[in-house]
């Protein structure tokens, strides 16, 4: 792929960005008078804008590339990871598990969780969220400017150093509200960004039906059957049938169920924004807000991949191809930017991929900044100091915070095994992590025990079936198998993923109940009110409108869902 | 919250839109060949800037709305 030249029209528009982005949390600096203000926005941001920044947090730079990688390597079953995935979870959090989070007045994910069971279950919590959302932060950035680096000849320390400190800016000045509002901004960015590039890449190719025909070739060069890249459940009765190894079940339960329920109902990330709306209504109607764009996000990232990998098989050299004869996935959405806009244009679209990194980035920061101030500091290291200390402490984080983001995208590029090795670690860490909080919000005898060993349980699952399986062609070591022996084969990474995510969230249900049943109570029936689903009230709406009513948002959400489903079936 | 955020994208939008509309009209028709003849620049950015004129339309119209009777909640 040939190097893309930015022209003056491409440079002003990335600069009138920066300067909104840094303007917005200037002006929002006044706001700022109390750590409240700082970590939680007042609770006070309007409904639509706490939906989409919930949506917009989540929408890093590694989604957008990520997801086109996988639309041009797995085809139309990538939207299972918002069709099945994401929508449910989100519906789910908001209807059933936001009362929770929000009527507790927990100010984190860690603290609901301190509330509900006791302190080393917050502990152990706040303390992997907190290293998780650094790497996650610094892994990206190490990715952007590599991307940057290859696709416009820009040197990756000047990328790193000015992604960092633009960002590093903003939620200083402003805090959570100045990253929402940007989040939000961000978010109308990368969908007005990226339409133009959709819109022709899907004229190009002949529309829906001709960018169909254009994938059979792909399908059917790889051995599987014509329809295997553009329909999304068809194929999905035998692992052996489709592009990404995973049968319908592995599917459902492992990426539906268990990864897509325990990212969007306990992270921290996007709880955060949700959790800083302004009344309990809000709260709860932020996923579901946010449900609503996220169904049709599979059009703007999605689809790109598809088009890029049509275009690369029909036409040929797309895609630059790696030594092993696959092509670069990763390059999908890059190498349509250089393909289809002209100067003007393309400024624009690359300055959606900086705002798309840019709100990832501010999402795990504003969650580390918090998690570390409020969880950690607070709780164990200076406990009954002055709000306004707490205030400078969360500044303080937010500098600290970008730095270990910084030195962690240096040290992805020096140990990229480490950091590999560490995001198995964290997956380990995750996959558990929804049974607790399901126990925990639904059983009112759960205890502390309970909870804390059932994680550690569930983590030591993960950990025993990735050593134990293998997907298939890999060498024991970081891809499993480590235990030396390998008791299954799976035929994807991916369906390993989903299994080892099932079996960490079933040992952890399994031995938090057990534990639970043989240990005493640490919470009574008073303490727990407002935390546990049959010892709250049930909340009454009947005075909104139908359509502002978050049970009725959320059959309507999974409603549009369904028929989604059917039409890409 | 007093920042009504609809005024700031408002504003970014449609200088975006301006920008490229302009840009569409005096570049050169050969850098469109890329994109299939069409001149992106300027439809897109003649939606970018309907899309900031309507949000500026709505924060302003609000800020009306607030500054004939006070304590009236917007955004």
């Amino acid at each position: 792929m040939q190097q893309i030249h930015l022209g003056a029209i491409d440079y002003s528009i990335l600069i009138v960005y920066f300067a909104f982005v840094l303007g917005i949390g200037w002006v929002l600096r006044r706001y700022v008078k109390n750590s409240e203000d700082f970590f939680l926005s007042g609770r006070s941001i309007p409904t639509w804008i706490a939906g989409l920044a919930f949506l917009s947090a989540n929408l890093g730079a590694q989604e957008v590339i990520g997801m086109a990688a996988s639309g041009a390597k797995y085809g139309m079953m990538t939207s299972h990871f918002y069709w099945v995935g994401a929508i449910p979870a989100m519906v789910f959090v908001g209807i059933f598990m936001m009362p929770f989070y929000y009527g507790s007045r927990a100010r984190s994910v860690p603290e609901y969780l301190r509330l509900r069971f006791d302190e080393k279950t917050r502990g152990l919590n706040a303390i992997t969220f907190a290293v998780m959302t650094v790497f996650s932060s610094g892994i990206s950035m190490y990715a952007l400017a590599k991307l940057l680096e290859l696709v416009l000849g820009w040197n990756f320390h000047a990328s790193v150093v000015l992604s960092g400190v633009i960002v590093l800016a903003y939620i200083f000045l402003g805090g959570l509200t100045s990253a929402i509002y940007n989040e939000v901004l961000q978010f109308f960015l990368i969908v007005l960004g990226f339409l133009p590039l959709v819109l022709l890449g899907l004229k190009d190719v002949g529309g829906w039906s001709g960018l169909k025909e254009k994938l059979v070739p792909v399908a059917t060069g790889a051995g599987y059957a014509p329809g295997a890249w553009s329909s999304a459940w068809r194929h999905l009765g035998a692992a052996g049938d489709n592009p990404m190894g995973v049968e319908w079940f592995g599917m459902a339960m492992g990426l539906g169920f268990v990864l897509s329920f325990g990212y969007w109902c306990t992270d921290f990330l996007v709880i955060q924004r949700a959790m800083a709306a302004k009344s309990m209504t809000a709260a709860r109607r932020t996923p579901l807000i946010a449900a609503i764009p996220k169904m049709l996000f599979p059009a703007l990232v999605i689809l790109p991949g598809m088009i890029a990998i049509a275009l690369h098989s029909s036409r040929g050299g797309l895609l630059p191809v790696g030594a092993d004869g696959t092509p670069n996935y990763n390059l999908a959405v890059p190498a349509l930017l250089a393909h289809y806009l002209p100067s003007g244009l393309l400024g624009l679209g690359l300055t959606a991929l900086m705002a798309s990194f840019m709100s990832g980035m501010a999402g795990n920061v504003t969650a580390f900044n918090t998690v570390w101030t409020y969880d950690i500091y607070q709780s164990y290291i200076r406990p009954g100091q002055t709000d306004a200390h707490y205030l400078r402490m969360g500044h303080a984080a937010t500098v600290i915070g970008i730095g270990l983001s910084v030195a962690a995208a240096y040290a992805t590029t020096r140990f990229n095994n480490i950091m590999d090795m560490l995001q198995l670690v964290f997956a380990f860490v995750n996959a558990p992590l929804f049974a607790t909080f399901l126990l925990g919000m639904f059983w009112r005898r759960s205890t502390g025990h309970g909870a804390f060993f059932g994680l550690l349980t569930g983590t030591g699952a993960a950990a025993i079936h990735h050593g134990l399986t293998l997907p298939q062609g890999a060498v024991p070591g970081l891809k499993g198998g480590f235990l030396g022996t390998v008791l299954h084969t799976y035929p994807s990474e991916m369906a390993q993923n989903f299994w080892t995510a099932i079996v960490a969230w079933s040992a952890c249900f399994a031995a938090t109940i057990v534990i639970s049943l043989v240990t005493r109570r640490n919470k009574s029936d008073e303490e727990l009110k407002g935390l546990v689903y049959s010892l709250t009230p049930r909340l009454r709406d009947h005075d909104l409108v139908w359509y502002k009513r978050p049970a009725a948002l959320g059959v309507v959400v999974l409603g549009l869902t369904l028929v989604l489903n059917v039409i890409f079936w | 919250m007093n920042l009504d955020l609809r005024l700031p994208m408002g504003l970014m939008f449609s200088i975006f839109g301006a920008m490229l509309a302009v840009y569409g009209i005096v570049s050169s028709r050969a850098i469109y060949d890329r994109s299939l003849g069409i001149n992106v620049n300027l439809w897109w950015g003649l939606v970018l800037l309907g899309f900031g004129l309507v949000m500026l339309g709505f924060a302003l119209r609000a800020r009306e709305a607030q500054r004939a009777g006070p304590g009236s909640p917007t955004g």
